[in-house]
């Protein structure tokens, strides 16, 4: 069999015909009849330009398929073929997240910010994902539950451990793991797994225990995150994945790794991290971390992070409520530091990642944006360029 | 030279025309917002004005930036002037002036021309807000009250647009004008809208939904007419514009056909097999077919009159000028100048319609109407296939389209839905079988109750298959303020 490809499809139960993605496309990719409006999947180049102009959502449909769906097919179609079974290897191979839909729509909300669609970087692990999913759940225990923030602070974040047991659960630092809250919500249904990022790297939060590690802040009103962070040693929790494949650790020695955060968005660089010191703790210079928060006591693993070897990874901490300073948010921090991350941005070996609250996008692309305009480049070619490089990357929540 | 993607929020209003540093025409609009704001305040009851409404908008033109959503306050919403990035080496796309450079300034010869068709669009812009004033008190779900607040603001930006035109572009005049589009309103005795459906009223949301499909089509229409424009400016709005537009599309065709599938499962549930069963049908609580035809006609209908006269020098000089072109006009293949080319257009000879050739340049309109009806009538063929999915035997047509004219060659005469002259007294014992009665009317008034539980619809209407911007069935897409 030839390795299997992924395609865009166009719903046309829900397509209102409005022609908008066809205007949209850059590369004349769609085309419509009086009946249907199609993609052809020998021209779509994933560039994502049609997504958002639709009004209906119908354009959001995806594929994996061993040869492409017709134009002539698809335009007298009534409605979308089901997906075919293929094996997990193969979706990760055409870079699917996950075949799951409700997933695959978070993670596609995590990383729509990077203007496009994501791309691994090059020398990434192949990840390993949807070996656990809703209707075949893995059951994990507890076997640790700290909080991470002081006791005057007034967030919440935990540092949960859970332990695998015996089951084989490959997961990347970068990925996420969905985790099923028991009960039913106010329409009787089980609820659907919510996505977290894993902060410990792929041999497991101590190596070889199988086990692995979340970041979690307790929401006011958030189902998941009110029961993750009230779980105790032992219990048992279910989950689902491992889900992402393009949020991933290059491990390419000479690439640099930029990393800007808020909050939890902590949580993959830490496996990042992790995962480089324990790999290769002598490549000097290659880690450079933003984090913001509101104090240093909100600021979740701040002890460890200050422990680092500077030439290690170097940290800029921006705290946006410290008593008697000015405000101070990542992108100012980026603004401050533009000696060096200008040349970051001019070196082909650089990532760029991207984790937190979707407020923080603005303000860290218009911080690059201004870095990038003093030295005459045009950050918004440079970010898409770098994306389809596999060196810009974006989850946000 | 401004930032041409991004949208700039370091005025007032904020734009990617580069305002800023254009002083005299920001004063202007400066001075304009406050009546507009003032309009808009009178307009929204105040108690959805306080609601947070989970909206798009637009920070860039570009495909990122272009729909942002998140819960905004109405009278906070940004209205700005957005305008589709230039494209390079442009021509003039029909016309004596076809071939040559498209024109970033008002040409002189053309300027009261152009003018008045900027003043048109814009003129519609606000009625329709104006027409759709009281449906917020009556939304049958949370979703489909963001959808009219959607609807509606974009509505108002559609007015900024054409305003920014008038005042950049037409100097004192344009300023006059601008404020007239504030004076006038809809339904009015004194100063009425300039279109005719643009006075009618929108009373229950069967007639929003009608409305946004057939009527809101008859814009996206004409905006892709302007979308071909010479006059570069008009037509970079345009485009901006029919990306908005197709929302209100979307509204509408989902809305009508939510409600015939509600309507056909109701009755499959109570075993009703004949559609004209209505009394019936009725008191399931959902909108019987047979008056879903009837609000069809009307809207169809009164949508059609907007296209002006079949022949009309008007429409033929816009097009010579280059003004404004056909639909499409850069897919069409000929010598985009029509000077020896012909069109069949609608007439009456002995009692019956026929089309005639004419020559092709005073068909314009007629034209644009043909296109608009095939685009009509594709919704109305996925309605069909909703009713016949769910087994009923029922099939909604539109009705032709010498029914119920009141503006070309039809105006003077009776006609029957199939388009067969008729007498008056013919006439008058059918038409509450073709268009919706005050008995119709009061009928559906009754089911428009409130329902403001996330989640939950009234009883005529099904849920949407789709969330706004893929959310959960659950989102709550208005927090509604607490007065």
């Amino acid at each position: 069999m030839s390795a299997p490809l992924k395609q865009h499809l166009i719903d046309p139960e829900i397509c209102i015909r409005c022609y908008s993605c066809e205007a949209a496309c850059t590369v004349q990719a769609i085309s419509h009849n009086d009946d249907n409006v199609v993609v052809d999947g020998t021209k779509c180049e994933f560039c994502m330009a049609c997504i958002p102009v639709c009004p209906t959502g119908s354009i959001d449909e995806w594929r994996v398929v061993e040869n492409y769906y017709p134009v002539e097919d698809q335009l007298i179609w009534l409605e979308l073929p089901q997906q075919q079974d293929f094996s997990n290897d193969d979706e990760a191979a055409v870079g699917l997240d996950a075949i799951d839909d409700s997933i695959q729509a978070l993670l596609d909300k995590a990383h729509e910010g990077a203007g496009g669609k994501a791309i691994a970087p090059q020398s990434a692990s192949k990840p390993s994902i949807n070996l656990f999913n809703l209707g075949n759940p893995l059951t994990a225990i507890v076997q640790g539950n700290f909080r991470l923030t002081d006791k005057d602070s007034n967030g919440d974040v935990r540092h949960i451990i859970l332990d695998l047991g015996q089951t084989h659960f490959p997961v990347l630092e970068g990925q996420s793991i969905g985790i099923i809250p028991p009960g039913l919500d106010e329409n009787g249904k089980p609820f659907l797994p919510r996505l977290y990022s894993v902060s410990s790297p792929r041999d497991g939060e101590r190596p070889n225990y199988n086990n692995l590690s979340l970041t979690v802040k307790r929401e006011p009103d958030g189902v998941c995150s009110n029961y993750l962070c009230d779980l105790e040693k032992d219990d048992e929790v279910k989950i689902t994945g491992p889900f992402g494949s393009t949020f991933l650790l290059p491990n390419d020695p000479a690439a640099h790794v930029m990393m800007i955060c808020t909050g939890t968005g902590s949580a993959p660089f830490r496996g990042f991290t992790m995962r480089r010191q324990r790999e290769m703790p002598n490549v000097k210079n290659s880690l450079s971390l933003y984090f913001g928060a509101r104090r240093p006591q909100d600021l979740p693993y701040f002890g460890p992070l200050n422990k680092m070897p500077k030439d290690f990874l170097k940290t800029e901490f921006a705290f946006s409520r410290l008593d008697g300073q000015t405000k101070e948010y990542v992108q100012d921090k980026i603004r401050t530091q533009k000696a060096s991350i200008s040349k970051l941005l001019q070196q082909p070996n650089t990532h760029i990642f991207i984790c937190g609250l979707k407020e923080m996008e603005n303000g860290v692309d218009e911080a690059l944006s201004d870095v990038a305009r003093e030295i005459g480049i045009d950050w918004a070619i440079l970010r898409d360029e770098m994306r389809q490089d596999g060196r810009f990357h974006i989850e946000t929540y | 030279m401004s930032d041409i993607m991004n949208v700039s929020y370091d005025t007032l209003i904020p734009n990617n025309v580069g305002l800023a540093s254009d002083k005299r025409v920001l004063k202007g609009l400066e001075k304009w917002h406050p009546g507009y704001i003032n309009w808009w305040n009178d307009l929204i009851p105040q108690q959805f004005q306080q609601s947070l409404i989970y909206l798009r908008t637009a920070v860039s033109v570009d495909p990122k930036g272009w729909a942002k959503f998140d819960y905004v306050k109405m009278p906070e919403y940004r209205w700005g002037i957005l305008l589709a990035p230039q494209v390079e080496d442009r021509k003039i796309p029909c016309g004596e002036h076809a071939g040559e450079p498209v024109w970033q300034e008002v040409p002189g010869e053309y300027r009261s021309m152009l003018r008045r068709l900027i003043v048109i669009q814009g003129d519609t812009e606000p009625a329709s807000v104006e027409q759709q004033r009281f449906l917020g008190k009556t939304a049958p779900s949370l979703y489909d009250l963001r959808n009219l607040f959607q609807v509606n603001v974009e509505e108002g930006r559609h007015l900024w647009a054409m305003v920014y035109l008038l005042q950049k572009y037409f100097g004192a005049d344009g300023r006059q004008e601008a404020n007239d589009l504030l004076l006038r309103s809809s339904g009015s005795e004194d100063a009425p809208r300039m279109l005719g459906a643009f006075n009618e009223e929108t009373p229950d949301w069967l007639s929003f939904f009608m409305f946004t499909y057939f009527t809101d089509r008859d814009g996206k229409m004409q905006l892709e007419s302007l979308a071909q424009s010479g006059f570069d400016p008009l037509s970079r709005s345009c485009r901006f514009m029919l990306t908005e537009e197709a929302h209100h599309m979307f509204v509408g065709e989902t809305g009508v056909g939510r409600t015939i599938q509600r309507t056909c499962e109701a009755m499959i549930k109570a075993g009703i097999e004949d559609p004209y069963d209505i009394e019936k049908i009725r008191a399931l609580g959902v909108i019987d077919l047979p008056t879903i035809q009837k609000k069809m006609n009307l809207h169809y209908t009164l949508s059609l009159d907007l296209f002006g006269r079949e022949v009309s020098t008007n429409a033929a000089n816009a097009f010579n000028a280059g003004i404004k072109g056909r639909f499409m006009e850069n897919r069409l293949e000929d010598d985009h100048k029509l000077n020896d080319a012909t069109y069949g257009v609608c007439d009456i000879v002995d009692g019956a319609v026929v089309r005639r050739e004419v020559p092709a340049l005073t068909a314009v309109n007629m034209r644009l109407r043909d296109d608009y009806v095939k685009d009509a009538r594709g919704g109305v063929g996925r309605w069909n296939k909703i009713i016949e999915k769910l087994g009923i035997k029922f099939e909604l047509k539109l009705p032709h389209e010498a029914f119920n004219r009141k503006i070309g060659v039809f105006a003077d005469h009776l006609f029957n839905p199939q388009g067969q002259i008729i007498d008056q007294a013919q006439y008058d014992a059918s038409i509450n079988d073709w268009l919706p009665s005050n008995a119709d009317g009061d009928f559906i008034q009754s089911l428009m109750v409130p329902v403001t539980e996330a989640g939950q619809y009234a009883s005529w209407i099904a849920p949407p298959r789709v969330g706004i911007n893929n959310m959960a069935g659950d989102f709550e897409y208005v927090k509604l303020h607490d007065a």
